[in-house]
């Protein structure tokens, strides 16, 4: 563990640009975090915190001249591997009918990813199980993966509707970095996981923490656990869930849910996609696209003229069984890392942590 | 999971590119139903093309967009590749309009066939509704090709209309095969329908178990297979030896895009044909 000052910061990002990697990092766009392009210090939120609630999404100015001392946004780093739509091949047919196939492949410059948060490394690595490590690789989410490199930051100021301390996903970031910044007052503590992070590492003006500034940082991560109220009842519910198909609550759940889809758009873990068509109108050409859909959409289900899920409480159980429940044999976990995004962005503010409790209550940890 | 071992795809390649591939065969079985038979346009890729029964394809409409469709040929013994369509949504409806000599995209095989190597030594009982055949005809070829190494075969097809019942002739000659017993039925009858009418199922009553070596694979509607699996299971075949060849939504057929999904199981690549024990949980629970 080293301490880099605050002041000393440019210079991991002059670091990362001389390695060849472009920054990016969120800023404040639409009174929202976004992940944009980061040349300078300035561009960071700095002293701005988010306010989360069901339903509620607001940034503000908290009077600390911190960098990352807010939980996280709408955007997850799922669009910079799964991409919301992109082409994955083209066709032409020619007079005589002949088809010919052309794979159009992503061709991603590296970049470094700053202020990734613990949840949203976990649910990288989620991610790449089901993309990158399945029966089948992705050629297409691999390619965007391989140049991405991550300057994590130790979550410092959770929000009303984090619950990663629950998932046991955060706050603190413990793998799936390059190198993980611990924010403090006057700087940050600094660890390296991966070769590239302790070759940045190497160029920065580090010095040893004092033994404060440690102790901060340890006090800092038990008001950042103990601030989170909320939790799920069990890290393994499947068991729970599953027995209780039949339960009366998700029928009320589902007379308050929209089927909007904002709650799988925003979560850092859902992987479902539609492959579409894009052809031209002249018939030379066809653009052959994947993006994402939603198992809220009455489609997700469809199958040769039969919708399986034609009530929206069947749809919302379809994403609650998954994510908490059939996860586990998908990918030996629940498919939730306590991010809290489904609470926030939810238009009606159905809150996944006492939906779950409603229906597996009384399920020992 | 055992009985078949998906074909694994390294990670440098594309499992989501289709290959051309030349219609060389149509022919009209029904209003409905068509079947064509196909060879790949690239000898090389027509060459190296295996596949396994019970598998699947996706087949691409030009400018329109995929499907999956069972395969019906015998990789071992025929030389064309064919697949058995009914005329129902908007990919199949375009592709029913194509001709000998025009092209489409392919790319497959998919997913976990029959369980044939279980199946060697043992009794057989293929048990399929409406064009729930197609996907049977390809494990009823592979037995008879091989007659010697299975126990007594039995063959069961339901339909509800007689217009539904594809491939009479085919009926027919397994029924001249030894050791073989074919029972047709349809729920309606009509003037020309010597086989049986009956309504739902009931023509499994005529089945004969003789022995707990006795395999059952099924296809069609899931209450359909739901019912045959409780009446031949009473009749003393175990649950784990009864096969059902399953249908979602598939859109990647790689296990990605998530929309055939039941339960924990990906039915594009963990399927789609499952033993009994592996899906019953979910079978028939309204919204899996």
């Amino acid at each position: 563990m080293r301490f880099l000052a605050r002041e000393d910061f440019p210079q991991l990002l002059t670091a990362l640009q001389q390695a060849g990697y472009t920054c990016i990092a969120p800023q404040i766009r639409d009174h929202n975090l976004v992940y944009d392009e980061l040349t300078e210090v300035a561009q960071l939120p700095i002293n701005y915190q988010d306010q989360q609630a069901p339903g509620y999404y607001r940034l503000s100015e908290n009077g600390q001249q911190r960098y990352f001392a807010w939980a996280n946004s709408s955007e997850a780093v799922k669009p910079m591997t799964f991409a919301s739509r992109e082409i994955l091949w083209k066709v032409k047919r020619d007079e005589t009918g002949k088809l010919a196939f052309e794979e159009v492949l992503p061709e991603p410059k590296p970049l470094a990813v700053i202020g990734v948060k613990a949840c949203d490394l976990a649910a990288l690595h989620l991610q790449d199980q089901h993309f990158a490590f399945n029966t089948y690789g992705d050629r297409y989410y691999n390619l965007r993966r391989r140049p991405l490199i991550f300057i994590a930051v130790d979550c410092s100021h959770p929000a009303e509707t984090c619950f990663c301390a629950s998932t046991g996903d955060g706050p603190d970031a413990r793998s799936g970095f390059d190198i993980a910044l611990t924010e403090l007052d006057d700087g940050f503590l600094v660890r390296t996981k991966s070769k590239i992070g302790k070759n940045i590492a190497a160029q920065l003006p580090l010095r040893d923490p004092t033994t404060i500034q440690l102790s901060q940082a340890e006090k800092q991560q038990q008001q950042a656990i103990e601030s989170q109220q909320r939790q799920l009842p069990s890290r393994h519910l499947k068991g729970a869930l599953f027995d209780n198909l039949d339960h009366p609550h998700w029928k009320e759940i589902g007379e308050r849910c929209l089927a909007c889809g904002n709650c799988t758009s925003v979560c850092p873990t859902c992987f479902c996609h539609n492959e579409v068509e894009d052809a031209q109108l002249d018939g030379s050409e066809s653009a052959h696209y994947r993006q994402w859909d939603s198992c809220f959409t009455l489609r997700h289900s469809y199958m040769h003229s039969i919708v399986l899920r034609k009530d929206i409480h069947l749809r919302y159980r379809q994403w609650l069984t998954h994510k908490l429940g059939s996860w586990h044999d998908q990918y030996g976990r629940s498919g939730c890392v306590g991010c809290g995004r489904c609470i926030t962005w939810c238009p009606v503010g159905i809150d996944i942590t006492e939906e779950a409790q409603a229906i597996c209550g009384g399920v020992q940890s | 999971m055992s009985h078949m071992i998906p074909s694994h795809h390294t990670v440098d390649e594309n499992a989501y590119l289709p290959m051309e591939a030349e219609i060389v065969e149509r022919v009209q079985e029904s209003d409905t139903i068509f079947t064509m038979q196909l060879r790949l346009t690239d000898p090389k890729q027509h060459e190296a093309y295996t596949y396994q029964p019970g598998q699947f394809n996706m087949l691409y409409l030009y400018g329109v967009g995929e499907v999956a469709i069972s395969i019906v040929s015998d990789p071992e013994h025929e030389e064309l590749l064919t697949h058995t369509i009914n005329r129902v949504g908007r990919v199949t409806r375009g592709i029913s309009q194509l001709e000998a000599g025009q092209k489409i995209g392919i790319r497959g095989p998919y997913g976990r066939g029959w369980p044939l190597r279980e199946a060697e030594g043992q009794d057989v009982i293929i048990v399929s509704g409406g064009l729930g055949c197609a996907p049977t005809i390809s494990v009823i070829n592979h037995i008879i090709r091989r007659r010697e190494r299975f126990g007594h075969l039995t063959i069961v097809q339901k339909v509800k209309h007689v217009d539904e019942f594809i491939w009479p002739e085919r009926f027919e000659r397994w029924k001249t095969i030894p050791d073989t017993t074919v029972l047709v039925a349809s729920t309606k009858g009509s003037v020309n329908w010597h086989w049986d009418v009956s309504p739902r199922i009931q023509v499994l009553d005529k089945v004969k178990v003789w022995s707990e070596r006795t395999i059952v694979m099924i296809c069609g509607p899931e209450g359909m297979m739901q019912s045959a699996t409780k009446h031949l299971t009473e009749l003393g075949v175990p649950e784990s030896s009864v096969y059902f060849s399953m249908e979602r939504n598939m859109q990647c057929a790689v296990g990605h895009c998530g929309h055939c999904q039941f339960g924990d199981l990906f039915i594009c690549k963990d399927g789609p044909v499952f033993s009994y024990p592996e899906i019953k949980h979910l079978l028939g629970t309204e919204g899996f």
